[in-house]
């Protein structure tokens, strides 16, 4: 049993608790000595311990397939060259790259040319597809179906970085393909997805070459929106006839943030 | 010119010297991606034995990265200070490691040989240092800058108060600066990265920052770090910046990356030193570094991603920054893998730059796809405070909510204030104790609701 504050005398607490509100940075924690109360400092080992496991977690392939089927999409299964998680964090390039396998499945996929592409990839957080994906996939067809897009297999892709989707759309003789893909967890976010947009996809394709919808999930960039967002962007893309720096977001730019570091995914 | 060497009857022979550099390195994961690491434990002894018998003359005459090619190449051989060389001109890379250490080598004598060093040579010989060796001899460099107050006095550790906020909300990040500043962080800078590239938001938030800071007249220095040219181009238009903040590599390919290049930092220095805000001194630039940043732009040219580091050092070197801040664990386990990896490579950023004279801090962090935890930020921590390092980062909670990576918190700052006697800067801790925010030994003193700096947000929620 806990006792209450009144009783212990050791902690000290901050009266600027009602700041809390303005924002999720951990305000006003209160102290023991100069250190860090109890409660806190287990909450913090909590939120920690969930984006690591949303970071280990496989995507739930299966589930994801499943629930595309309900929504009338097909799926095809992918990987890349990395071998286990342990390999992807540590070699990107082999994320960003097929096995011999799943590059003569995509060949040999009956897909038509000059679709839209979809890819959906664990990246950092499987927990941000698994959860978002889908329902994603859901709000943006019928906007881009209205477009005239026609849209092709949707390529479910364990290990995956984004710029596997290059890979994925030239080997599908795609138009574009959109990568949604779970982004760096934090502590708050453990399941935040990104989408990034490549137009005429072919290995080689550099980062400036893709446009990236970022922080999508309910308490971030909310999916209604992104999908909007994305169905303006290609559409964009389309009559530039192509993506990247050329193509600015000019309802509101929404760009990964950065300390100026590279956040790979 | 190839370096051999013999280990009984087997035979190592390295291609060049950044190739032995390079095999000399100890392990970590962006050297490994690159293909340059050691192919086993034994190469990477050998490579050390055989690095610690090359003369440092030798630096001076085999770029690493070709003077034609790289502006950062020119700017390291074209400003080598050769007589400040001159006592240490006869020495191996194994012999520097032995005068650096040695009891007649004090402060004073490490001053002197600074602008003597170059990047490649303090990388060096770093390779051949056990983390003891690290932090015994950047404790003796002291490297001491000025804005607004002084930075970098022994036995004081300034704190950068990092308060983000995912959408730049102006409440928000207010909160977060009283939060920090209740808990008597903010000495090195109040800094604050932006979620938006909106040069109207940024200079809302400089605004905000600098009205803060005047109206209760705190002794410190205000920044938000943004690219250079929104920072140029804020300056125009008469923002109040006092700091001009950039993120630099050690390479020229690296730093077009960053779109930047050395002509553009010398324009902004200008430009700030031009408005004259600082009171105590002239410092008023600010870079961020981290290993694994050329590699990551494809930029590295066969080169180790540590000695990559030393050079953007010497970048930083040119422009006498107020602060210069090793980002060590954000960039991801593809670069640095685990807690043993980081706390590694924090130290010897920390050693490589206080050596070549930079005031040195460190952004002790890392991502949740690392292999890390509070516990490796905490040993990093304490080592790099004994070691007298100018500077760290202060996020509430030690959570960014905005970057998604965990840093040092406020509390992390008393920890180690607490278990080692660190003070504050010392216009800063006046500061405090005026607010009775701190006692006069540096202590927090509890605080009510009636505390003044309080009254920012009252009436606002």
């Amino acid at each position: 049993m806990s006792m209450d504050d009144r009783q212990r005398q050791w902690l000290q607490s901050d009266p600027w608790a009602h700041l809390a509100s303005t924002t999720p940075a951990r305000i006003a924690l209160g102290r023991c000595g100069v250190s860090v109360p109890t409660g806190e400092t287990l909450r913090f080992a909590l939120a920690h311990a969930q984006a690591r496991d949303a970071v280990h977690a496989p995507m739930a392939v299966d589930d994801i397939a499943q629930a595309l089927r309900a929504q009338g999409f097909d799926s095809i299964r992918v990987q890349s060259q990395a071998v286990s998680r342990d390999v992807y964090l540590q070699r990107p390039d082999l994320g960003r790259r097929l096995d011999a396998d799943s590059l003569a499945r995509l060949q040999a996929s009956a897909s038509e040319p000059d679709e839209l592409v979809f890819a959906v990839g664990d990246g950092l957080s499987a927990l941000a597809v698994d959860r978002h994906a889908v329902p994603l996939l859901a709000l943006a067809r019928p906007l881009l179906e209205a477009q005239g897009w026609r849209i092709g297999p949707v390529v479910l892709a364990s290990l995956a970085r984004v710029a596997l989707g290059d890979e994925i759309g030239a080997a599908l003789k795609a138009r574009a393909v959109v990568v949604l893909i779970g982004e760096r967890p934090g502590l708050s976010s453990p399941d935040s997805m990104g989408l990034y947009l490549t137009y005429a996809p072919r290995p080689g394709r550099r980062d400036a070459e893709r446009n990236c919808i970022s922080n999508v999930r309910p308490a971030g960039l909310a999916l209604p929106l992104a999908a909007r967002k994305l169905a303006w962007m290609l559409d964009r893309a389309r009559e530039l006839g192509c993506s990247g720096v050329a193509l600015k977001d000019e309802s509101d730019a929404i760009l990964p943030a950065s300390p100026g570091m590279l956040a790979d995914i | 010119m190839a370096y051999t060497s013999m280990l009984g009857t087997r035979r190592y022979r390295f291609p060049d010297l950044k190739t032995l550099m390079a095999r000399a390195t100890p392990a970590r994961a962006g050297d490994r991606l690159a293909g340059l690491a050691a192919d086993s434990a034994e190469e990477r002894v050998v490579a050390r034995m055989r690095l610690a018998e090359v003369p440092l003359t030798e630096f001076l005459g085999q770029a690493l990265i070709p003077y034609e090619a790289d502006e950062v190449t020119r700017l390291i051989v074209d400003t080598h200070d050769r007589a400040a060389f001159a006592p240490i001109a006869h020495l191996t890379v194994g012999d520097f490691r032995e005068w650096l250490l040695s009891d007649e080598t004090d402060s004073a004598m490490l001053a002197r040989v600074a602008r003597g060093v170059t990047p490649e040579m303090a990388a060096a010989v770093s390779k051949l240092m056990r983390n003891q060796d690290l932090i015994l001899v950047a404790a003796k460099c002291h490297v001491v800058t000025r804005f607004r107050n002084t930075i970098g006095l022994p036995g004081h550790l300034a704190v950068r108060l990092q308060p983000n906020h995912p959408t730049d909300d102006a409440l928000g990040i207010a909160a977060s600066m009283l939060d920090g500043l209740l808990y008597g962080a903010g000495d090195a800078v109040i800094g604050v990265n932006p979620a938006s590239d909106s040069l109207a938001v940024i200079h809302d938030l400089l605004r905000l920052m600098d009205d803060v800071r005047a109206r209760f007249d705190i002794p410190t220095q205000t920044c938000v770090l943004t690219h250079v040219t929104n920072t140029l181009a804020l300056i125009e238009r008469g923002a109040p910046v006092d700091l001009v903040f950039q993120s630099i590599a050690g390479t020229e390919a690296a730093n077009r990356g960053f779109g930047i290049d050395l002509g553009m930092l010398a324009e902004a220095r200008e430009a700030a030193q031009a408005l004259r805000r600082g009171t105590v001194g002239d410092n008023v630039m600010y870079f961020e570094t981290g290993q694994g940043s050329a590699l990551s732009a494809n930029a590295h040219h066969g080169v180790d991603q540590q000695t990559c580091e030393a050079r953007a050092y010497a970048v930083a070197r040119h422009f006498q920054p107020l602060l210069v801040n090793t980002v060590v664990g954000f960039i991801g386990p593809e670069y640095l893998y685990d807690g043993k990896e980081i706390i590694r490579a924090g130290l010897e950023d920390h050693f490589c730059g206080k050596l070549l004279g930079l005031p040195m801090g460190c952004d002790i962090c890392y991502t949740n796809h690392a292999e890390a935890d509070q516990d490796d930020m905490d040993n990093l921590l304490t080592l790099l405070a004994t070691a007298g390092i100018n500077f760290i980062i202060g996020v509430p909670g030690a959570d960014d909510v905005m970057l998604n990576y965990q840093s040092t918190s406020f509390h992390d700052a008393l920890y180690v204030r607490q278990l080692l006697g660190l003070k504050r800067a010392p216009e800063f801790e006046a500061w405090l104790e005026a607010m009775q925010i701190t006692r006069a030994d540096g202590r927090l003193l509890p605080q009510t609701a009636s505390a003044s700096l309080l009254d920012l947000t009252r009436g606002r929620l």
